[in-house]
């Protein structure tokens, strides 16, 4: 028998025994999280104010923007702050092109990169999959933000997001996961809330333990 | 007495006595439970969320094979490797294999307290590897060759002082003693190992039947970057981590952070389902899962602490218990330390051997109010006394029943009791004058503690001047 065999065998003869359900029995319905989990408000407006708070508390910018030219002008101003010399992208048409029209030596991600230069780029600029109203959160993939490190080699991670990608809570994203890419899941997800952290010393927080020290998030308007 | 409770009731003595280290360990709890505190108001009604966190939890644990098995085939449809390992030993020998096949040197590893359990970092360095721990509070532990202290906080027991001297010692690098720059430190080595790293291994904090991913919590980066850049990523993740549907983490995720750190959520949370796909930019070419069973079914087969394997390992009852508080993480002697730890451990690593630490206990019960999941953990620490002085373990002595003997003749007579307690206050007074010297009965208790004074007046009394 192989060791997985050998496993199932013993869970399999351990359930014979049946445990007593003290908390009630079979899988809560999303209703019941949503009548325990943090109030997220009604209205569009309402959630969007939340992420604007939520981010802010999380030491993450966000920013809205009315159209694309805001957009790259916000993008120019960022540039010029923080004297940027090389930026990442990846092959998204609106992050590819905003990119671009930085005029800095620039790695696209999706065709292919030395993760030495990676690591020496001043900024990470990607869309996202959707904005979290709930938690202040960016939902990003493989799929969406170009790949695993993009989001999170460089020292600063720009995300561009529009307005129409807000939803209200953690599970109306992870169900839009589910329908976007059922049956051809990326190999990542993630959930990012705010710019890395560590506390590890005297529960003091600093940014940017590893992962960026920035978080932008760009959110146009139309 | 075992050799392990010999070490913790030297150590735990030792440490209780450490006015220093109570204090370290008191600074960083107060500003723990105050923010965890803010964050359990934010949800509207987080005892509700406890309920429906237990319910997942059995559903997952009372169905696991069904939930394994699908988050097995899931996962392996998009090329992943599963790797069954029965016991620690076996869950090094997969990794060993990986690391031989890859032709590796370097390993950068994320935290995981499983790979804590099977002793990973010591048998790979020992068999000549680098090893890089990446979370921040495990690579001080790693440099000063310590075991983590706290599951969620692996380096709360140090001032920055101790971690400035550490980094100056074994990286001889000087920066001032401020967090932010030791910090900026440990990112510029880290930086350098993720880019040499051949082989990346992470733990898991869940894995989801539904989708056939698993999902990592982390605050700082390090996860992420561990499965972003080597070649080959490698998870070792305990059988008992199943959820099992994708939305459950809506639930979890938000749960673990407050009880945690006193997060509403931590910066990272991901979900990996795989190696690199077809038309993705980066990530590992294999990705390897490591299922660990260690005696897990063994607590599987007791239905009555059955409970326990639904830990999400948040810290939260190691935070609370007055006996981690005052003993501090190392006394234990063993990777899972706290409440939780004393109630698994007897199963994970004999009964015998650690039934010691189910007395390390006062079950005031405040583990078992403050677990996310409703682990029952302070009756389960007195199953495990229970379990520990069945009749295989011997019985009762001489002394022993007659002392309980007496007991029940005193306390089955009411005209008996109402003269002992009388005496007892009498007894009470001419205790003062031998107090803590050779006469005195009570010294061996006294020694450390304060004897409390018997009431002038019992309730009967009490009573008896009230009644009309």
């Amino acid at each position: 028998m192989s060791e997985r065999d050998n496993i199932f065998a013993r869970i399999k003869e351990a359930l014979m025994l049946k445990a007593h359900a003290s908390h009630g029995h079979g899988l809560p319905l999303v209703e019941e999280h949503r009548r325990v989990m943090p109030p997220v408000g009604v209205t569009i407006e309402e959630q969007l104010t939340l992420f604007a708070n939520n981010a802010s508390e999380l030491k993450a910018t966000f920013k809205f923007v009315k159209d694309v030219a805001e957009l790259a002008a916000e993008l120019k101003v960022l540039s010029a702050a923080e004297q940027w010399q090389r930026a990442a992208t990846h092959t998204g048409s609106l992050a590819h092109s905003q990119t671009m029209a930085l005029g800095l030596a620039t790695i696209v991600t999706n065709y292919g990169y030395d993760k030495d230069e990676l690591e020496l780029c001043d900024v990470g600029i990607t869309e996202c999959d959707a904005l979290i109203a709930q938690t202040g959160t960016v939902l990003v993939t493989s799929h969406s933000a170009g790949g695993r490190a993009l989001s999170c080699l460089p020292s600063h991670h720009v995300v561009i997001a529009h307005r129409s990608q807000l939803v209200a809570d953690l599970p109306e994203a992870m169900s839009l996961v589910k329908q976007r890419y059922s049956g051809n899941y990326p190999s990542m997800i993630s959930f990012i809330t705010g710019p890395s952290r560590t506390g590890d010393i005297e529960r003091i927080i600093v940014l940017g333990a590893h992962g960026p020290k920035r978080l932008t998030i760009l959110c146009l308007q139309n | 007495m075992s050799a392990p409770a010999t070490h913790f009731k030297e150590a735990s003595r030792r440490m209780a006595a450490d006015l220093r280290h109570r204090r370290i360990i008191q600074t960083a709890m107060v500003k723990y439970e105050t923010v965890r505190d803010q964050r359990k108001l934010w949800f509207q009604d987080w005892q509700g969320a406890r309920n429906l966190a237990a319910r997942t939890k059995f559903e997952a644990v009372n169905h696991l094979d069904q939930y394994l098995e699908q988050f097995v085939r899931l996962i392996e449809s998009r090329g992943t490797k599963v790797h069954w390992a029965g016991n620690a030993e076996q869950g090094r020998e997969i990794i060993f294999n990986i690391l031989r096949a890859k032709n590796a040197k370097v390993v950068i590893k994320s935290k995981s307290m499983t790979s804590e359990e099977i002793h990973l970092n010591d048998a790979m360095v020992a068999a000549g590897y680098e090893v890089a721990e990446s979370d921040l509070g495990e690579f001080i532990m790693q440099l000063r060759g310590e075991e983590p202290y706290h599951l969620v906080a692996p380096s709360m027991h140090l001032t920055r002082g101790e971690i400035q001297d550490t980094f100056a010692q074994k990286l001889n690098e000087t920066t001032t003693d401020s967090p932010e720059d030791l910090t900026m430190l440990a990112r510029r080595v880290m930086r350098r190992k993720y880019l040499q790293a051949d082989v990346g291994i992470t733990g898991a904090n869940f894995a989801i039947a539904e989708t056939g991913m698993i999902s990592i919590t982390e605050n700082e980066g390090n996860a992420r970057l561990t499965s972003a850049l080597p070649k080959t990523m490698v998870t070792l993740v305990g059988i008992e981590k199943v959820l099992p549907r994708y939305e459950d983490l809506a639930l979890f995720l938000p749960m673990l952070a407050v009880m945690g750190t006193g997060q509403a959520l931590t910066c990272y949370n991901t979900q990996y389902g795989g190696p690199r796909q077809p038309g993705e930019a980066d990530g590992p070419e294999e990705y390897h899962v490591v299922l660990l069973d260690n005696q897990r079914t063994l607590l599987l087969a007791d239905a009555e602490q059955r409970d326990t394997l639904g830990c999400i390992r948040c810290g939260a009852c190691l935070n609370v218990c007055p006996v981690f508080r005052n003993v501090g993480g190392h006394s234990y002697g063993t990777v899972y330390a706290g409440p939780i730890g004393s109630v698994i451990t007897p199963h994970l690593r004999g009964l015998k051997q650690w039934k010691h630490l189910s007395d390390a206990s006062s079950l005031c019960g405040a583990c078992t109010e403050t677990c996310p999941v409703k682990i029952d953990l302070h009756h389960h620490l007195l199953q495990n006394r229970r379990n520990a002085s069945a009749p295989t373990a011997g019985k009762p002595g001489f002394f022993q029943k007659l002392a309980f003997k007496l007991f029940a003749v005193v306390a089955n007579h009411a005209a008996l009791w109402s003269l002992t307690t009388k005496l007892s206050r009498l007894g009470m007074k001419l205790r003062g004058l031998v107090n803590g010297s050779f006469f005195d009965p009570t010294r061996a208790w006294t020694k450390t503690r304060e004897l409390p004074p018997i009431a002038k007046q019992s309730f009967r009394e009490w009573l008896k001047e009230r009644e009309l």
